[in-house]
């Protein structure tokens, strides 16, 4: 693999994240399973280990944990964001036509990597009210169900995801 | 006890949202809407439903040999939870995508502007963007 | 009652409340329409094995059915947008067009 120098790092998180998963997964662990679990990780990492998390980033240690510390924290936010947003999408099933106000909202973001992009986008269709529809290079399409969800586009979920990455 | 009883309130709870969708994509009045729905109802109530009953799992870890498959099962129930977590937003998204360059017109309010062809800054720099970027779905 | 009683009337409950996502596949004015509603009906079908496990007491079985059977749903998904994004292309026609279609049906 001569492509990119990532990180041996990198690879050791890969197959721990596999193995970890390989565990669960099949249940049993006596010697015969775990060592099919061995050789089938390696291959996997040896393959393309350098996809899961993001190539060449040479980050240490305590950063990564950092990262995935406020990354957990975004995702309890998030999911208090998905409650919120049930609520709204239930009352508005129930509301009368004239509750609905549906239009497009172009957002243009700063995030500028892909997985950055990626969690905005999910977050948005997340989000109560709005469902991301395409992506234009910065600009994100955004469909809103009413008027006040759209004013709740304003850069603020931008600001969380870029906390978690810097 | 009362893990049972907290369990059937997560699933009775992911039912309520579940109508929710249910109502809301037989109502909405357009096909993105309807994502709306479908999107996060759908999410949340599966996400309440599934960890209920992986909460009830839980319920008997004091037996020793029934609680590791126990734990087992409920850490499998997570796995699904993280994925649905992931695929359900990424999979609305594709699907507005989808309606979108398939032709669906949204049904805009009124008294709203028409935003459907660019942004509002910049309509010929956005058209330039969409045509660079019909290329890059070709693997 | 038993958490197995209450599981069979979640069960039927979650079929009864698919009958909205199913009535959307069978009107539904777009294609898009109707496979967002299958899908619905699939993410659905994950948690009904769950419950026919511990109806039937063997979660740990059918818990492999459930993953795998979200598994196969998200690809469904993903591959029908795929192949239906490139059968329309309507995207590259921004300015006029597309603006005149939306007036006259808003």
């Amino acid at each position: 693999m001569e492509k990119k120098p990532s990180s041996s790092l990198d690879y050791a998180l890969v197959f721990g994240a596999l193995m970890l998963l390989w565990v669960i997964l099949s249940g049993k662990l006596d010697a015969f399973h775990l060592s099919l679990g061995l050789i089938s990780c390696a291959a996997v990492t040896w393959m393309s280990g350098d996809l899961l998390i993001g190539a060449g980033s040479s980050l240490g240690l305590a950063r990564r944990m950092v990262r995935l510390f406020r990354f957990l924290n975004y995702l309890l936010w998030l999911t208090w964001q998905i409650v919120l947003a049930n609520i709204a999408v239930f009352k508005l099933a129930f509301a009368p036509r004239t509750a609905w106000q549906p239009h497009i909202v172009w957002h243009r973001t700063a995030l500028t990597t892909d997985l950055e992009k990626f969690l905005l986008a999910n977050s948005i269709t997340l989000t109560p009210g709005t469902v991301t529809v395409r992506i234009f290079g910065d600009m994100l399409c955004i469909h809103a169900i009413d008027d006040v969800s759209a004013a709740g586009i304003n850069g603020e979920m931008d600001r969380r995801i870029a906390h978690i990455f810097e | 006890m009362v893990i049972s009883f907290l369990s059937a309130l997560l699933i009775l709870a992911g039912l309520v949202f579940f109508l929710g969708a249910g109502v809301g994509i037989l109502r909405f009045p357009d096909f993105f809407s309807r994502m709306h729905a479908a999107g996060k109802g759908d999410t949340l109530s599966t996400l309440l439903i599934i960890a209920g009953f992986a909460l009830y799992q839980m319920r008997d870890l004091g037996d020793s040999e029934a609680s590791v498959s126990a734990v087992l099962v409920a850490l499998k129930m997570l796995v699904i939870i993280a994925f649905l977590y992931i695929a359900s937003a990424t999979s609305t998204s594709a699907l507005a995508e989808a309606g979108w360059e398939d032709g669906n017109d949204p049904v805009i309010a009124p008294k709203h502007e028409n935003r459907l062809a660019g942004p509002p800054e910049s309509r010929t720099a956005a058209a330039d963007l969409n045509r660079n970027s019909t290329h890059d779905s070709q693997p | 009652m038993t958490f197995e009683h209450f599981s069979i009337g979640v069960g039927v409950a979650l079929l009864l409340l698919m009958i909205p996502a199913m009535c959307r596949i069978v009107m539904g004015p777009t294609t898009m329409d109707r496979i967002v509603g299958a899908n619905m009906v699939g993410t659905k079908t994950t948690v009904l094995l769950v419950i026919i496990g511990v109806i039937f007491g063997k979660v740990d079985m059918f818990i492999d059915f459930a993953l795998t059977y979200a598994l196969l749903n998200f690809t469904g998904a993903i591959a029908a947008a795929r192949y239906l994004r490139h059968k329309g292309r309507r995207g590259i026609v921004l300015a006029s067009t597309s603006e005149e279609s939306v007036c006259e049906r808003a």
